[in-house]
């Protein structure tokens, strides 16, 4: 995971070596209504991302909101954006906690625009302690039960 | 029964680490309570009335001697000598220290246990059925299931943050032991016609605040798509589960709100596209759990003869030992509903009694039963009298399997800062009021719930004869509720009028029973009794 | 009269604010008045209290009487275990609660 990572802050963490896209990012509704060439689109914690699903292709950053760290419909959106093929930048964005992050990335999060400071320092240890999965997720690892059986 | 690999036992010594590094940060101040509240619930640490309380797994409520032995260690060392059995197949203590609760995962990790998912807004234990692996009723031992899906929803990142808390039972005999109709997922494991392996899933079922008896998803789901099955149900009801009203966020508040036609579409074309991420454990790694579960090396030639001549003995045997399908065995129930005692609740000192019977006759293997009583589950016939004896000494030999004093009842407003009332004095009272065992046994079959609020940890709804502690006014008040069942043919017991004193409940429950055995015909059960004369004749009882 | 209530953080132990400090013992407790919202501000920031709140309470000879049975358990302890309470010798504590 050799990724750059900046500090947190209101600025984004990201996880990406390509450029962060400083298009700014449209609401689903006016993405299908009028603005369907923009390139960064912001999806609400109850929206429907399999609505982007027809122009993942031409969409460089999707943001998806978490607008209470307790509310946990963003972590099905961003592993459904990854399952459908999405490979652009994938953001959480909101009330976004260090303990968070790991779940985050493996749902396919690879960027974050936390509300309040997130101490880098944490997050590492956090998403470096758990070397075994039983799941496999967005970010390619190899579940425990593959592990067993090869 | 299952044992942990190398994986199993990183993953858990990573989550001790986990946690005591927030559990540090906490204390320093780096996270503020509201943050830490869901990371210390998601460890099973509550802050309740006394101090913290922590809930540790026993997964599907199977455990062996030296898990038991830790549990009485664990009581010895960190709590207050004791430990409480809960509902949910769990093992709960009630004086617990943040600052201590590291030092206890970590010691439980040394023997294959843990606190995970316990609480919070989590994929919790899995339940099942006590007498599973031991009973003659079963197609199949239904833990192995129960094991691949406890590791396949352990840390699952996508829901992780759920709407509420998800439990899930599975079971595969006909007789319901586990109550999965009352569960958020319940699973039956059949056999199609084709002889193969599959589960009736029922999903949307709960109690508290809003009960509903979980109407049937699918009637046969082929065994090997289980977890991508659970995975689509899940997602649906993450990405569309209420978040606006704790009380409205429920799996089964979905079902019902959608309707079951329409939540099943949803499930079964979430289903469909899960089944396109390959996510489900193949039958190799299926067979690798199966394998811890293979029966335990049963002797033949044994003799069926039990000596019943000492008559407290007989009592015992014949309420709660069961039938056992290997030839020679038997399954024993131990009672922790001694009359007047704190239902579910057991010393240090009985519990590694019970680690120690557990070891020597029953090929060191014990279950939690969500009726909050323990199983030795194969016993050699020619050993149940020494086993009982050995029981009778500790205080565990009340033969009251399923009788009127084994209650479940949920620790209530003595220990838990939901309650609205107190559960385990209104226990006593009634246990002590019908402890003649000669009139328990002329009652039969008669399962008292007592939940302290309307969060039915007691699982009230489910009672045979039910009672709901309530706050009416500052003071607390019982209702009454009739008709529950959470078996096979699972029902929402009925509340029967306006609500009575703690005294006064106790009185009620008296009139109830002389009812039934004013009305019953042909040696029927209270709750057939019930189900046929009505609730008028009892209403007419209680109330006059 | 109005205590304020809560847990201490690092043991989960029940404490009472007695006006300068917390106490495992209610009979310590201080009216707070109308000022326990800043008190409990302040002592959670500072880790002092956790899960802190204010409570209705009765002066009694035996000193502040928790309004609510609840607050009255977690005073002394479950009542139907006098030996895990902070009174276990005193068989009318349990009288104090009901």
């Amino acid at each position: 995971m050799a990724d750059e990572l900046t500090a947190g802050g209101g600025e984004a963490l990201r996880f990406r070596t390509d450029e962060a896209p400083e298009e700014p990012v449209v609401t689903l509704d006016a993405f299908l209504a009028s603005q369907s060439d923009a390139s960064a689109v912001r999806l609400e914690a109850g929206e429907d991302a399999r609505k982007l699903i027809p122009h993942l292709g031409t969409i460089a950053l999707i943001e998806v909101d978490f607008p209470r760290f307790r509310d946990g419909r963003g972590y099905s959106a961003g592993r459904i954006l990854r399952e459908a093929g999405y490979e652009g930048e994938l953001r959480a964005a909101g009330d976004v906690l260090v303990d968070q992050i790991d779940f985050m990335r493996r749902c396919g999060f690879d960027s974050f625009a936390p509300d309040a400071p997130i101490d880098p320092a944490t997050m590492q240890a956090s998403i470096e302690r758990y070397a075994f999965h039983y799941q496999s997720d967005a970010i390619g690892s190899v579940p425990v039960w593959k592990l067993r059986h090869g | 029964m299952y044992r942990y690999d190398k994986y199993d036992q990183a993953i858990v010594d990573a989550r001790v680490a986990e946690f005591r590094d927030q559990a540090a940060r906490r204390l320093a101040g780096k996270i503020t309570e509201d943050q830490f509240k869901p990371l210390r619930l998601k460890n099973g640490l509550y802050l309740q009335l006394h101090a913290y309380m922590l809930r540790v797994a026993i997964p599907y409520g199977t455990l062996d001697s030296r898990q038991m032995h830790m549990l009485a260690h664990i009581a010895r060392k960190y709590d207050r000598g004791y430990g409480h059995f809960t509902t949910r197949q769990n093992i709960q203590y009630n004086w617990i220290k943040l600052e201590e609760a590291a030092d206890i995962l970590a010691e439980l990790a040394t023997v294959e246990m843990h606190a995970i998912q316990t609480s919070g807004e989590s994929i919790r234990n899995l339940s099942s059925d006590q007498y599973a692996g031991a009973t003659a009723d079963e197609i199949a031992d239904p833990r192995p299931w129960a094991e691949l899906i406890r590791q396949a929803t352990t840390f699952h990142p996508e829901f992780s943050y759920l709407p509420r808390k998800f439990k899930i039972a599975v079971t595969a005999a006909n007789e319901d032991r586990a109550a999965i109709r009352l569960h958020d997922i319940g699973l039956k494991l059949v056999r199609n016609e084709a002889g193969e392996e599959g589960f009736e899933v029922y999903i949307g079922g709960g109690m508290g605040r809003t009960p509903f008896v979980a109407p049937l998803i699918r009637p046969f789901l082929p065994a090997d798509h289980l977890f991508s099955y659970i995975e689509a149900a899940l997602r649906v009801w993450n990405r569309n589960g209420r978040r606006d009203n704790i009380h409205k966020q429920r799996i089964k508040i979905l079902v019902h709100d959608l309707g079951q036609e329409e939540f099943t579409r949803q499930v079964e074309a979430e289903w469909q596209e899960i089944l396109k991420n390959g996510s489900d454990v193949p039958r190799a790694e299926f067979d690798r759990i199966a394998a811890y579960f293979a029966p335990p090396p049963f002797e033949t030639g044994l003799s069926e003869e039990v000596d019943r001549s000492d008559p407290d003995f007989a009592l015992w045997l014949d309420q709660n030992v069961k039938a056992h399908k290997a030839p020679g065995y038997a399954i024993v129930n131990i009672s922790l509903k001694p009359v007047g005692g704190i239902p579910g609740d057991a010393s240090a000192d009985q519990i590694d009694l019970m680690a120690d019977l557990a070891k020597q006759y029953s090929f060191d293997e014990l279950r939690v039963t969500h009726a909050q009583n323990i199983v030795l589950p194969h016993v050699r016939k020619a050993d149940l009298h020494t086993v009982w004896q050995a029981l009778h000494d500790a205080g565990l030999a009340e033969a009251n399997l399923d009788l009127i004093s084994d209650i479940i009842a949920c620790p209530g407003l003595d220990y838990c800062s939901l309650a609205n009332a107190r559960s385990i004095p209104v226990a006593q009272k009634i246990a002590t009021r019908f402890a003649d065992l000669g009139r328990q046994r002329e009652l039969g079959e008669l399962k008292l719930k007592i939940s302290g609020c309307i969060n039915a940890c007691g699982h009230h709804h489910a009672g045979h004869i039910g009672i709901l502690g309530v706050d009416r006014k500052g003071t607390e008040n019982y209702q009454l509720l009739l008709g529950g069942s959470g078996a096979e043919d699972a029902s929402l017991g009925k509340i029967t009028g306006p609500g009575f004193s703690e005294d006064g409940i106790v009185e009620a429950v008296e009139r109830v029973t002389d009812k039934y055995l004013e009305v019953r015909e042909n040696g029927e059960r209270f709750l057939d009794t019930y189900r046929r004369v009505g609730f008028e004749p009892f209403k007419e009882a209680i109330y006059g | 009269m109005k205590l304020l209530t809560g847990n201490d953080l690092p043991s989960g132990a029940v404490i009472w604010w007695t006006g300068s400090g917390w106490s495992r013992h209610v009979e310590d407790a201080a009216d707070v008045g109308d000022n326990g919202e800043a008190i409990l501000q302040a002592e959670s920031g500072a880790r002092r209290v956790n899960g802190g709140y204010v409570i209705d309470a009765s002066e009694t000879p035996e000193g502040p009487r928790p309004a609510h049975i609840k607050d009255r358990i977690r005073a002394l302890g479950p009542t139907v275990r006098a030996d895990l309470t902070l009174k276990p010798a005193d068989p009318e504590a349990g009288s104090w609660v009901i």
